[in-house]
Parts: C-alpha cells; sequence; structure tokens
C-alpha cells in the first residue's frame, strides 16, 4: 500500500488502485449479467403466470410485483443474505456472489414483469384471435405467437435495465460484497484517502454505463416497429 | 416481537429521520428537476449541452458512488458536510436529474398551438413557461412522479451507508445487540412497503386533484344527472 503524499491528486496511487478496481468491476459485471439473466426469466413467468384466468394466482403474482417495487434493494440484500439462513423450513445459505445474484434478479424481475406485460398487452388483439381461430392450443398461442412478437419490442427497454442493474449492484456493498464501489472503499481505507479510488471507481461507472445506454438507444431505434 | 417494542424509541427515531430525510431529498429533486428541464429547454446550445452533460452524469452512475464521493472525497477539498447534508444532496441531485428528463419531456410534447397562442398574444417566453406550458405540463408530469417519489423513498434506505441514524441503520443497530434476524428484516421490509403505499397513496390523490378532465368530468356527471333524470 503506498501512503499517498500530493495534495489533490496522486497519480501512483490512482494507478496503484486500479488493478483492484477492476477486480471489482469484474465482479460487478458479472453479477449484472446473471442478476440480468435471472430477472429477464423470472419476469417473463411473472408476466405470463399474473394473466392467469385464477384469481388467486393473478392477485398473488401482482402483489409480488407491488412488494418488490415498493421495498428497497439494500434491505432486500439484506433479507436475503441474512434472513434465508434463519427462516424456519427453508435454511438457504448463499455466499455473498450468488445472494447478489439472486438479489439483483428477484428485484429486477419485477420491474421485467411490467416491462413484458406493457409488451404482451400491446400487442393487437387480431394476433389472439387469429390464433384462436387457427384453434391453437394455448401453450402454442403463446410460445409462436405471443411472446416472440411482444419479447422483440421489449428487449431494448430490458437493455436499459441490465445498465441500471450495474450501477444498482453497488447497493451489494451493504452486506459486503466487493464490487466495484466497495473495492473502491476498502483500498481508500488502508490510507485513509479515498479521493482517488473513489473518482476512480465512479469513472469505471460512467465508462461502462454511457456507451452501453447508447448502444441499447441505437437498438431501441432499429428494433422500432413502424422503423 | 418484544425485541422490536423494547426498542420502538429507536426504531420510531430512525422511522422519524427517514422521513426527513425523504422530504427534504425530494424537495430538492423537485427543484433542481424544474431547474434543469427548463434548462435544457433553452435556444442556447451552451446552456443545453452542459445540462445534458450533468444529467448524464448523475444518471451514469449509482446514487450510492455520488454519496460516497460526496462523503468521502469533498473533505479534501474544504467541502465538509454533515451525512444528512451528503445524504440529501446525493439523493436530490440523483432523483432530480432523472425527474428533469419528465419535466423537459412533458414540457416539450405540450401541442404547439398553445405556445403559437401565447405568441400571438405578444407574451414573453417566460412568461408562456408560466403562465400556459408548465401549469398544462402538470397533470402529464404527476404519474411519473409518482415513480421519482417512491425510488426516492427506497433510496433513503442507501444513506444508512454513511452513518446516517434511519430506519435501516437504526434496524441493523438493534438486529447487532438483540439478534431476532427473521422478525426485524421482516418488520423492516413491512415498514418500508406500508411507507412506500402511503407515498403511492398522496401521489394518486394529487394526480385526481390535478387531473386534466376533472372540471369536465363533475360537469358531465351533474349534466347528465339533471337531464336523464336518476335512472341514467
Amino acid at each position: 500500500m503506498m501512503i499517498p503524499t500530493k495534495d489533490y491528486w496522486d497519480s501512483q496511487y490512482a494507478a496503484d488502485a486500479l488493478p483492484k478496481l477492476l477486480d471489482g468491476l469484474k465482479l460487478t459485471v458479472q453479477i449484472s449479467l446473471l442478476g440480468f439473466a435471472l430477472a429477464a426469466v423470472l419476469g417473463l413467468l411473472v408476466a405470463v403466470v399474473r394473466r392467469s384466468k385464477i384469481p388467486v394466482i393473478s392477485h398473488l403474482f401482482s402483489f409480488y410485483v407491488l412488494f418488490i417495487r415498493g421495498t428497497p434493494l439494500l434491505v432486500q440484500a439484506i433479507f436475503v443474505y441474512f434472513v434465508l439462513p434463519k427462516l424456519p423450513g427453508v435454511g438457504v445459505s448463499l455466499s455473498l456472489f450468488w445472494a447478489g445474484v439472486v438479489v439483483m434478479g428477484v428485484n429486477y424481475s419485477a420491474y421485467c414483469a411490467e416491462v413484458y406485460r406493457a409488451g404482451i398487452e400491446d400487442l393487437p388483439a387480431g394476433q389472439w384471435e387469429a390464433a384462436t381461430a387457427l384453434s391453437l392450443p394455448r401453450a402454442t398461442t403463446w410460445g409462436r405467437v405471443v411472446l416472440p412478437q411482444a419479447i422483440r419490442s421489449v428487449i431494448p427497454i430490458l437493455g436499459n435495465y441490465l445498465v441500471q442493474m450495474f450501477k444498482d449492484s453497488a447497493v451489494l456493498l451493504g452486506i459486503g460484497v466487493v464490487e466495484l464501489l466497495n473495492s473502491a472503499n476498502i483500498y481508500g481505507q488502508d490510507s485513509y484517502r479515498f479521493v482517488e479510488p473513489m473518482v476512480m471507481a465512479g469513472l469505471l461507472y460512467l465508462i461502462v454505463s454511457i456507451p452501453a445506454s447508447l448502444a441499447f438507444r441505437v437498438m431501441e431505434r432499429r428494433l422500432a416497429v413502424n422503423a | 416481537m418484544s425485541a422490536l417494542w423494547d426498542y420502538r424509541s429507536l426504531l420510531l427515531d430512525g422511522l422519524w429521520l427517514t422521513v426527513q430525510v425523504f422530504v427534504v431529498g425530494l424537495a430538492l429533486a423537485v427543484v433542481v428537476a424544474f431547474v434543469l428541464g427548463i434548462a435544457g429547454l433553452s435556444d442556447h446550445r451552451w446552456v443545453r449541452w452542459p445540462v445534458s452533460v450533468w444529467v448524464e452524469f448523475w444518471r451514469g452512475t449509482s446514487m450510492l458512488v455520488q454519496m460516497f464521493v460526496l462523503f468521502y472525497v469533498l473533505p479534501f477539498f474544504g467541502l465538509e458536510f454533515t451525512p444528512f447534508v451528503c445524504a440529501v444532496l446525493a439523493l436530490g441531485l440523483n432523483e432530480g436529474a432523472y425527474a428533469s428528463e419528465i419535466v423537459r419531456g412533458t414540457i416539450s410534447a405540450r401541442a404547439k398551438g398553445q405556445n403559437e397562442a401565447g405568441i400571438a398574444l405578444g407574451m414573453s417566453k417566460a412568461l408562456r413557461m408560466r403562465r400556459i406550458l408548465i401549469p398544462q405540463s402538470i397533470p402529464a408530469m404527476l404519474p411519473p412522479f409518482g415513480n421519482v417519489a417512491v425510488d426516492t423513498l427506497k433510496n433513503t434506505s442507501l444513506v444508512s451507508l454513511v452513518t446516517v441514524g434511519e430506519l435501516t441503520y437504526q434496524t441493523q443497530q438493534v438486529w447487532k445487540t438483540e439478534g431476532h434476524t427473521v422478525a426485524i428484516f421482516t418488520a423492516l421490509l413491512v415498514m418500508y412497503f406500508v411507507l412506500a403505499m402511503i407515498v403511492a397513496g398522496i401521489m394518486w390523490l394529487l394526480e385526481r386533484r390535478f387531473a386534466v378532465d376533472r372540471v369536465d368530468r363533475r360537469f358531465a356527471s351533474r349534466f347528465l344527472r339533471t337531464s336523464a333524470g336518476p335512472g341514467f
């Protein structure tokens, strides 16, 4: 550990911090990608089951979305990491990494479910009617008619959630995951000097998130139905 | 459960601080949103560009990073804030940047004729903004502002990480001394959920209060009642 000597900005100290920060960035990216995969699948499931004709089931899943969206990510992370192992009858003990993935995935599944719902409801009624007219089975209607069209139109919006998830995973610092922000925090604590690691961490977030959101903006334009 | 009751004053202090952070942060966010949103509509690119860089900066990094920078980095430049001020600043500036897009978007979506009518009447740009464009945009702004409000409430939990003793922080303190993992964190989740529902309810009332067709609807129902009789 190098002790910084310059007053405002010590480039050597900043350069020394970089390998640790890149480790943190790697973990952040891994958690975001895995969490996003989980959210995309779970969200689709929630969105489809929410259209169930059985009121108890559809209400239950509506409440799931409402509850997840109404409680803070940090508190959910604390819940998954500290409470799940103690919960009678559950007792699932997750490593920090997988707790992070599960929290991000479950949290964003509620948002993804709303996006899918919008995509499904946007579909012209004629598509459903055509499937009925052809007397397609329910599973085929969903799998071959509805979902391929609905998912295509919502992919760019889901992409923005991936970028947001990348930034939000900083919250996992609260349960001790050494992601990007936490690696900057830990690095700074050794010398009580946070200027360089924090600023570098902020820049790393920007370097990844700005090109990514620009890419999804372009994709949105390309995939637009009326393009 | 008894632990919750024994520590009720501590938890209520946390709850009260959460409400304070939320109200001050949201108020700051609304002010920032209007300032940035209207500046983003300026005719001068030297105003517009810095505004969009500023907005992208706050939207491109997470609020937690921003708060940590305010908390750990600024003191080196002689700017030292209390944790509460750091928290409120990060919350207000971050949510304000998001909300400024709402303000900019809804104002620029006003029907063109409304602005042109103002020009025809010889109103200045500031006057058109104040008397025509902003008042007409409020109903369209409120539903997305509801999302911002609930988001702000949830993000208040993050300020526990710079040792502001709000609800999440106090709950963790009680947990560290008392245990009762399941009960205490379930209670925490439920408390945030109830708060979020209250905030969403208030936003819903505001939406109804400012709805465009509110007057028309009331007039219509009275009209229908008198003309078609009670059986209508």
